[in-house]
């Protein structure tokens, strides 16, 4: 899967993040002010990001299987891949909705937010890699006891 | 065409900074996603970054998984990062302007090489009390905004549907909590 990629494979994912940084920016959604304040009733502007970048999407998602068989730098096919549901989406749903309410902030406008100049929002990447961390270590040693149930995400 | 001066007035009043910056902005976010999912078939949500590059440094066997693809998720942030400085660069710093940008007013703006940078009031403990919880709740929920809220719900998944249901409603009690205790910025 790795070791043989396309030679444009890494230069087409910087590209796609620059874009896709640029219209966190330019959203806002890299200020968590403007984040808490939708929150808060204050600006509803926020759906218009998400829903209309998940619109936009769903429009390639949907075609893109209809077009070709498999993506051109990968080989890999165009194909759904959902995540399996139970209990952990809503808990870990739940626990990331306290967090982004505290905080105003979720991981991708935390690394967009860092280009717009919030030197602050350090904190907040410090905070998601503990987090992260502390989930993993948590969930690799129950893990070895045994269960390869939950392996599939 | 709506005309009512009150209705009107409401609409405005929800949306003080207009639509448009929003739009455009999700209109770029999902573009970036198509280009990657064009090109590679993988919709790439940001979150996974966590636990990949947590791969690098540590060999806890949840964070294996995710080596065959913590390169390019670096690349990936890297690029978010730059792109966000692409945009401080050209809109956030004036040099570019459009009726389709609304600055706003929130945080402290300031300037290093003539590049206007911004800076948020949020006060350092909700950044990093919220980030924890950011970082567990969106790794143990199999996603975030992006993985959950732009490509999941993007393909119709139920999952994804009941993880933004689930972290919207919440993080709306969350904040409104908060800000009711009197905690600001």
């Amino acid at each position: 899967m790795s070791a043989d990629r396309h030679p444009l494979f890494k230069p087409l994912v910087f590209v796609g993040g620059l874009i896709f940084g640029f219209g966190l920016g330019f959203s806002h959604m890299a200020r968590p002010e403007v984040v808490l304040n939708f929150l808060q009733f204050d600006d509803l502007g926020l759906p218009f990001v998400m829903f209309g970048a998940a619109i936009v999407s769903g429009i390639a998602f949907a075609l893109l299987p209809r077009i070709r068989d498999a993506a051109p730098l990968t080989g890999d096919p165009y194909e759904r891949r959902l995540k399996p549901f139970d209990r952990n989406v809503l808990v870990g749903g739940a626990v990331f909705g306290v967090g982004w309410g505290l905080s105003g902030i979720c991981p991708g406008a935390a690394y967009a937010s860092l280009g717009v100049g919030n030197v602050t929002i350090l904190w907040a990447l410090a905070g998601m890699f503990v987090g992260a961390y502390a989930q993993g270590y948590w969930r690799s040693h129950t893990q070895a006891q045994g269960t390869a149930a939950t392996r599939a995400d | 065409m709506v005309t009512d001066p009150v209705l009107l007035q409401a609409v405005a009043d929800l949306f003080p900074n207009g639509i448009s910056r929003y739009a455009v902005g999700g209109l770029f976010v999902g573009l970036g996603t198509v280009l990657i999912y064009v090109g590679t078939g993988i919709p790439a949500g940001a979150s996974t970054f966590l636990e990949s590059t947590l791969s690098y440094v540590s060999d806890q066997s949840r964070f294996e998984r995710y080596v065959g693809s913590r390169d390019w998720r670096l690349v990936f942030t890297a690029g978010i990062i730059l792109g966000g400085l692409a945009f401080a660069a050209t809109f956030q710093s004036g040099l570019v302007t459009s009726s389709l940008y609304e600055p706003g007013t929130t945080g402290r703006l300031y300037e290093v090489a003539g590049v206007t940078l911004w800076m948020t009031d949020v006060q350092p403990w909700r950044l990093f009390v919220g980030g924890v919880l950011v970082g567990i709740g969106t790794r143990v929920g199999k996603g975030c905004t992006s993985g959950h809220g732009v490509c999941g719900v993007g393909s119709a998944s139920k999952t994804s549907l009941a993880g933004v249901v689930t972290f919207l409603t919440v993080a709306i009690g969350t904040a409104q909590v908060v800000a009711a205790m009197g905690v600001s910025p």
